[in-house]
């Protein structure tokens, strides 16, 4: 029942920077068994993370970490994987950082379908910065930015990753700690780009100014909305109606981008 | 050769004129080792329109790089003669192609003029290497860099396949040209 | 044995200069007038395993170099005006974190989109206050094609020895001409590689200062495991805000490059018949190829003119600079700006003599004659 959590964590390190009741802290966990059921090893093992609050996470953990600028961990992580293609690259971080700032290195980096593992983890608001809304913010929803209600439109980062190239994505939330790691190390395992979205919560900065009275309420929610992907075929199209899916939303085999670019080391040094 | 001598060679852009030049420059300072510089025009005006593509020989390092009032120039279209033609020094020289070229720019330089496109069509049989019949003109008429190391930098830069055709067209250019000198 | 020479573009002078160097990752995003230096390396790199990748962006372009160079890899990126700027923010992360890496700036004229074929040497000043924040900056200036190639090794070495992000900045003229260039042998240039630790992992701290103002760096996937952040951190790389933490780093990483014995290794110029100048040309990049002639030009008039052509433009060649001022009548600046680096003259030579400023911002080179008027006008 004791998992060894701690030969992961820096001493140190702990405790973390977020609120009671944030969804990082399973998130983070959920990485350390995924990491641990695939026997990474740490050495050869990169943390790459952007700015805000899910982006403290690699910091707290015994690997090469790499805490980024705002929105730039893909294309650190790009950098670090196609120079040294043998390590295994995980990027964390969160909605507004992989999504707006980072959008553009967010889906070239799914067009490529570079090895590496994305999870990311939507609270649906810039938490560190005190709550404006971010891509993800619910239309309607109440930030700091939007006193009247977000007048936009959001996106599915799934659906946006899928759209872009990623060959394996997949959705679960911080309620559904088990499949977390499940997910990851599946995604660790696929030889491309993985994305793994984590539905989160936010209660300091989000909650509170949605009407969600406590955790417990932002749980039960995250528990409520999540349809496995199996059981949505049987249900009907107003059953689903505000029901997010989660599992293996999709996988597929295609060409990796550091093996083509070996391709091309091997063209060219034959072509010498 | 004076200590500083330079080049201009323009006319339309595509027609090789760029390539003209880094060749003349390549025979001077590589077979030839003196110094030179090449540099060309850039962006919208490289890609049809009036281009040009300027070489500054020497027998001692070249400071200031780019042409200051040209000994020679080379004008393969109207556009360009008028656009390019004006720099020439007093007592300069001035190759047109006859063909394109119907109002004569006029200054205290004196004006050649050859066929070239014709040329390069109906006695190479190929419009393309125009821009080597050209090389070969100035080079008959400027003296900026030996014949042979003009012919040398050319079939330096030609694939196999075209090497002869590259070499008739510098020749024939090079000799019409030195028949106009006559 | 006779060397390697060819006519090269001083962008692709610059490409091979990387490749002696040890270059072997480029990240790079299109652009004019650099675009040249991406498309020498897309087709050298990987001829020996070395990798070239073209980014979405140039921002993509400037962290795909510092992820690389974090595992190892001497990386490179190339860019110009706008696409200078829109690395900025990163380049900061490279001084901060201090991560060697190269970047090349062509520099067009500007600002915004500008004129992108034309020439300018309006962003020097970028090169030293492009990213916010207070940081050191070492920024150099080649004037020829040959030079381009000697400087970009230069620029590596100097980006590993003291562990940062070192940018070569040249105009267009100098980028897109051609001219005859010396290849030179392997050993005939001396080629620095970043210090590895000499402590194992458990003894590890990547900004460990009991080794000197540039700690040793490990690279990723060797057995140390360390982390790296933009944000102000202690020396065993995490991050702090504790006073006299951020203070002693900051203040480090500024002494690395500007202290005593550091600027002389960086700082690097030319002087040109300074001697018994009593009127002095500084300029820099194609402008100084201009004075030079202008030198010449004015010598045979037995007008008593001299060179001054900083190779280092950052760190500035304060000493040098101050005691000329002393010596001169004047110094002229010409620059294709509207003032940047006079100013920098007048600040060191504190009122010794007037420092004028010759700018041209037309998309046309200074040539000689303009310098030769306004030094005659001084005189």
């Amino acid at each position: 029942m004791a998992y060894d959590y701690e030969k992961y964590i820096r001493p140190g390190k702990l405790p973390h920077i977020w609120c009671p009741g944030c969804g990082h802290g399973i998130v983070m966990k959920g990485l350390i068994r995924a990491i641990d059921s695939c026997g990474l090893d740490k050495n050869n093992t990169a943390l790459v993370s952007g700015i805000g609050c899910a982006s403290r996470l690699p910091g707290y953990l015994d690997f090469c970490t790499l805490h980024t600028a705002h929105g730039r961990a893909a294309a650190f992580a790009t950098g670090v994987k196609m120079a040294k293609p043998e390590m295994n690259v995980i990027v964390m971080g969160g909605d507004g950082d992989g999504t707006a700032i980072g959008g553009n290195h967010f889906i070239h980096a799914c067009r490529r379908n570079i090895d590496m593992t994305y999870v990311i983890m939507n609270n649906l608001i810039y938490g560190m910065t005190g709550g404006q809304f971010s891509p993800c913010t619910p239309t309607g929803d109440k930030a700091s930015t939007t006193p009247y209600g977000n007048p936009d439109p959001t996106f599915d980062i799934s659906k946006l990753a899928i759209g872009a190239g990623a060959t394996f994505v997949a959705r679960t939330t911080a309620f559904h700690a088990t499949q977390i790691d499940k997910l990851i190390a599946e995604g660790i395992k696929h030889k491309g780009m993985a994305i793994i979205e984590v539905l989160d919560d936010c209660p300091t900065t989000y909650g509170r100014r949605n009407k969600f009275r406590s955790v417990i309420d932002m749980m039960k929610r995250l528990k409520d909305i999540a349809v496995p992907v199996a059981a949505a075929g049987k249900m009907t199209a107003e059953q689903l109606e505000g029901k997010v899916l989660t599992g293996v939303l999709y996988k597929e085999d295609k060409p990796e981008y550091c093996e083509q670019y070996a391709k091309v080391i091997a063209k060219a040094s034959g072509a010498k | 050769m004076s200590k500083r001598f330079e080049i201009r060679f323009s006319g339309a852009g595509g027609q090789g004129l760029i390539t003209a030049g880094i060749i003349l420059a390549e025979a001077a300072a590589i077979i030839e080792g003196k110094h030179a510089v090449q540099s060309q025009s850039y962006g919208p005006e490289a890609r049809g329109g009036a281009s040009k593509s300027e070489v500054i020989i020497s027998d001692s390092p070249i400071d200031y790089p780019k042409a200051t009032v040209v000994d020679a120039c080379l004008a393969m279209t109207q556009e360009s003669a008028d656009k390019y033609a004006n720099g020439i020094k007093k007592g300069g020289v001035l190759l047109i192609d006859s063909d394109f070229v119907k109002n004569e720019p006029k200054g205290d330089f004196k004006v050649y003029k050859m066929p070239i496109m014709r040329t390069a069509k109906d006695e190479i049989g190929r419009e393309i290497v125009a821009n080597v019949v050209a090389l070969g003109a100035m080079i008959a008429l400027t003296d900026a860099v030996s014949r042979e190391a003009g012919e040398k930098a050319v079939l330096a830069r030609v694939p196999e396949a075209f090497l002869d055709l590259n070499k008739k067209a510098y020749n024939l250019g090079f000799e019409k040209v030195k028949a106009l000198l006559k | 044995m006779a060397k390697k020479v060819a006519l090269l573009q001083g962008n692709e002078a610059c490409a091979h200069g990387a490749l002696y160097a040890g270059c072997n990752f480029f990240g790079g995003y299109p652009i004019t007038p650099s675009t040249e230096v991406a498309e020498v390396l897309s087709n050298e790199l990987p001829k020996f395993g070395g990798k070239f990748i073209q980014m979405e962006d140039e921002i993509g372009a400037m962290a795909s170099i510092i992820g690389a160079s974090l595992t190892g890899a001497k990386a490179l990126t190339a860019s110009s005006g706008p696409g200078i700027s829109l690395k900025q923010e990163l380049i900061g992360y490279a001084c901060i974190a201090e991560v060697p890496c190269v970047i090349i700036s062509v520099m067009r004229g500007g600002p915004s989109t500008g004129m992108p074929t034309g020439p300018g040497q309006s962003d020097v000043m970028q090169a030293k206050w492009g990213t916010h924040g207070d940081h050191a900056t070492i920024a150099l200036a080649p004037a020829s094609v040959q030079e381009i190639f000697t400087e970009t090794v230069r620029a590596f070495n100097l980006a590993e020895k003291y562990r940062m992000p070192v940018q070569v900045v040249y105009d267009e003229i100098v980028g897109h001409m051609r001219e005859r260039i010396e290849f030179p042998e392997p050993g005939d240039l001396e080629i620095i590689n970043r210090a590895k630790p000499t402590v194992g992992p458990d003894k590890y701290k990547p900004y460990d200062t009991s080794f000197g103002d540039v700690p040793p760096l490990a690279a990723y996937g060797t057995g140390y495991r360390y982390h790296v952040t933009g944000l102000n951190k202690a020396q065993d790389g995490f991050p702090t805000t504790k006073a006299e933490y951020v203070d002693a780093e900051e203040r480090r990483q500024i002494r690395k490059v500007e202290g005593e014995v550091a600027r002389v290794d960086i700082e690097k110029y030319e002087e040109y018949l300074t001697d018994d100048a009593t009127i002095l040309l500084f300029a820099y990049g194609s402008t100084s190829r201009s004075a030079r002639y202008a030198v010449n030009e004015l010598r045979k008039e037995g007008i008593k003119v001299g060179l001054f052509r900083p190779i280092t433009l950052w760190p500035f060649p304060e000493k040098r600079i101050a005691a000329l001022g002393k010596q001169v009548k004047a110094i002229i600046v010409p620059e294709l700006n509207l003032g940047q680096m006079n100013l920098e003259v007048e600040r060191v030579v504190k009122g010794a003599c007037p420092v004028i400023s010759i700018g041209r911002v037309d998309g046309e080179p200074i040539n000689p004659g303009q310098i030769i008027a306004q030094v005659k006008e001084v005189k």
